[in-house]
């Protein structure tokens, strides 16, 4: 019993990282209709601009983040305008194949800056404490309250706020967001920002349990991917619930099945996932 | 048969060349590398016939190179199969599994093909990977004999390899140029244009689409077996997507959807990427860059801004002569038309 309720634990706390990068991929997905194959590129150098501001000049760990949500978020921005803009009638292949030749860039850039071995993050809050009779680090519980913090927000800003509104509108229908006034350039822009925001997030979050290095967000995205089609491309709730199934299954099935086995009950969802139905889990209705 | 030679003259001044490099260059590493560029090849055309003429962009593709290379080695070494047998079982076993995933895998499209093929990839990896009793894990498996002997003929100098993989090259350009060239061909090429189109107007799209990714995954499984009895060591590596995506690189550099582009593109990155081997791992720093601009401003590679080149040309020679004489050119105009549309 111990064990399960520990495991379930250990379930939230990833399904909370996972869900936070299937937000910011499901989000591009929605408003662009791109798979942003580069967005674990993201998510690697948000965790290593924070791992650079905290041990290059002593940064405190929250303003870290929060100069790594920006610096990525800028990049994110940088990539829309510079690639995924000029390739906007281009057929679906090419965006595609662009994606990819970013992350192999961005994931070369952060060999040759950061070199490729593994690093470890440093956490004011590795404190072990108790809670409810598990013995948990404080570092896991920040994550899980951190990522329903900004899942929250997230939600508050787009069903609240005027640019909120924007942003749904274009993902339900372009030419009419276009049409009522909307500059789309300007929000596919904020899109990404928001997107690499909130990878640098997950990834400043996750990094003192993980390990930094060049390869971090291969498995992250390939499972991102899972959770998005699990919850219906472009669908935020969506994205939020694929990722804490997604983070039980693993756990419990690190447990129960096989540990060696534990990457691969993700792909395996998937793969029957999209057997069964083709066009994924639940079809998009716009947010 | 003349004017075949001289349409097609570049092509065997190419073969010919190949035939004749061994001994131009005494160098050993530079046949080394050549002979690896030609399986690549192999497995490019196989990724070019789904994702260029289809229009189904694969990210398996590492996966069946590895199921290929995997089949066999353990056929060799741990059944102890004659090499030749093994091989065309290789490959036949890839194509059994290649099937198996395109039943389902092409029941979804665009985003969702390339997201389940790369995880249907990915599994492929992990399975190898962790499979330790049947593929030996991350130890990979050593001791993958050279290719038997034919007859008087022995495989065993780098010399003997080198032309045996060019002449699998040759055969894969060959079939890969009737094929295209076929009705079946011309069916992928609809069904890349306009899936709904080609449905309409009564073309089986799901048997098609399965015969091009059925046969796009042999040609991995051949490259991955002649990888194997080349460099006779392989590890779970081969199957990891990054090698997906130098496929890719090789084939949009050369050109989507054209005969010469794998060719091309591979000879170029790999020649390229050996002169920069002061780089090794940031050779991505120059390469994803240069991929993306590639989409960006030549979608269809080297091969490909060539051939709309020359058509160009060709159609403002044909615009200039009409000024000139006043009269129409039909047969050479309807040519150029067909081939524009046809891409």
């Amino acid at each position: 019993m111990d064990i399960l309720i520990q495991q379930l634990f250990n379930g939230l706390t990833i399904g909370s990282v996972y869900s936070l990068v299937a937000l910011g991929l499901t989000l591009v997905y929605g408003i662009l209709h791109i798979p942003n194959f580069a967005h674990g590129a993201l998510y690697m150098l948000g965790a290593y601009v924070t791992l650079t501001m905290m041990l290059l000049w002593n940064v405190p760990y929250w303003i870290s983040m929060a100069i790594s949500v920006l610096v990525v978020g800028l990049l994110g921005v940088l990539m829309d305008r510079l690639v995924f803009h000029p390739l906007r009638h281009a057929p679906p292949i090419h965006d595609k194949i662009a994606a990819i030749g970013m992350l192999l860039f961005l994931e070369a850039f952060a060999q040759l800056i950061w070199g490729a071995d593994y690093r470890t993050m440093e956490t004011p809050y590795g404190q072990v404490i108790d809670l409810f009779g598990m013995t948990v680090t404080m570092q896991r519980v920040l994550i899980n309250i951190g990522a329903v913090a900004v899942m929250i927000l997230l939600y508050l800003f787009l069903k609240k706020t005027y640019i909120g509104a924007t942003i749904i509108a274009m993902a339900q229908n372009r030419e009419g967001a276009n049409l009522v006034g909307i500059n789309t350039n300007r929000v596919a822009m904020l899109t990404f920002m928001i997107s690499g925001g909130l990878a640098a997030i997950a990834a400043s979050l996750s990094a003192p349990i993980n390990l930094v290095f060049p390869g971090m967000g291969h498995l992250v995205i390939l499972k991102a991917f899972v959770i998005i089609i699990l919850g219906g491309m472009g669908s935020v709730p969506g994205a939020i619930l694929g990722g804490y199934i997604l983070g039980f299954t693993e756990s419990l099935g690190a447990t129960y099945i096989s540990n060696d086995y534990k990457d691969i009950i993700a792909f395996l969802l998937l793969v029957i996932i999209l057997s069964i139905k083709p066009k994924g889990l639940f079809s998009r209705e716009g947010f | 048969m003349m004017s075949f030679l001289k349409k097609r003259g570049w092509v065997f001044g190419l073969i010919l060349l190949a035939i004749v490099f061994p001994f131009l260059s005494q160098n050993d590493y530079f046949l080394h590398v050549l002979t690896l560029s030609f399986i690549w090849m192999i497995a490019v055309y196989g990724l070019n016939l789904l994702a260029g003429y289809t229009g189904y962009l694969s990210l398996a593709h590492a996966g069946f190179f590895a199921v290929g290379a995997y089949a066999l080695g353990l056929l060799t070494v741990k059944a102890g199969i004659n090499y030749w047998l093994a091989l065309v079982l290789a490959c036949l076993i890839t194509c059994a599994i290649g099937f198996l995933v395109g039943l389902v895998a092409l029941r979804t499209k665009e985003h969702f093909f390339a997201i389940y093929t790369l995880c249907v990839g990915y599994i492929i990896y992990l399975v190898i990977d962790k499979w330790d009793s049947l593929t030996g894990g991350v130890r990979g498996l050593i001791g993958i004999p050279a290719p038997a002997n034919i007859g008087p003929i022995a495989f065993d100098t780098d010399l003997s390899q080198y032309y045996l993989i060019l002449f699998f090259l040759i055969l894969t350009v060959l079939v890969m140029y009737r094929i295209v060239h076929s009705l079946s061909g011309r069916t992928f090429i609809a069904i890349r244009n306009s899936e709904e189109l080609a449905q309409t107007i009564g073309i089986s799209t799901m048997k098609n689409k399965l015969l091009a990714f059925v046969l796009s995954t042999f040609f991995a499984g051949l490259a991955g077996a002649l990888y194997a009895s080349f460099i006779r060591f392989i590890g779970p590596d081969i199957g990891y997507i990054t090698i997906i995506f130098d496929f890719l690189t090789y084939l949009l550099v050369g050109g989507i959807g054209t005969l010469a582009g794998p060719i091309v593109g591979t000879f170029l990155i790999v020649t390229v990427s050996q002169s920069l081997q002061f780089l090794q791992d940031y050779r991505m720093l120059i390469f994803g860059p240069l991929l993306t601009l590639l989409i960006i401003f030549y979608p269809r590679g080297i091969a490909g801004a060539f051939i709309d080149w020359r058509m160009k040309r060709s159609l403002k020679k044909s615009v200039a002569m009409k000024q000139k004489k006043r009269y129409v050119q039909p047969q050479a105009d309807s040519d150029t038309e067909k081939r524009i549309k046809e891409g």
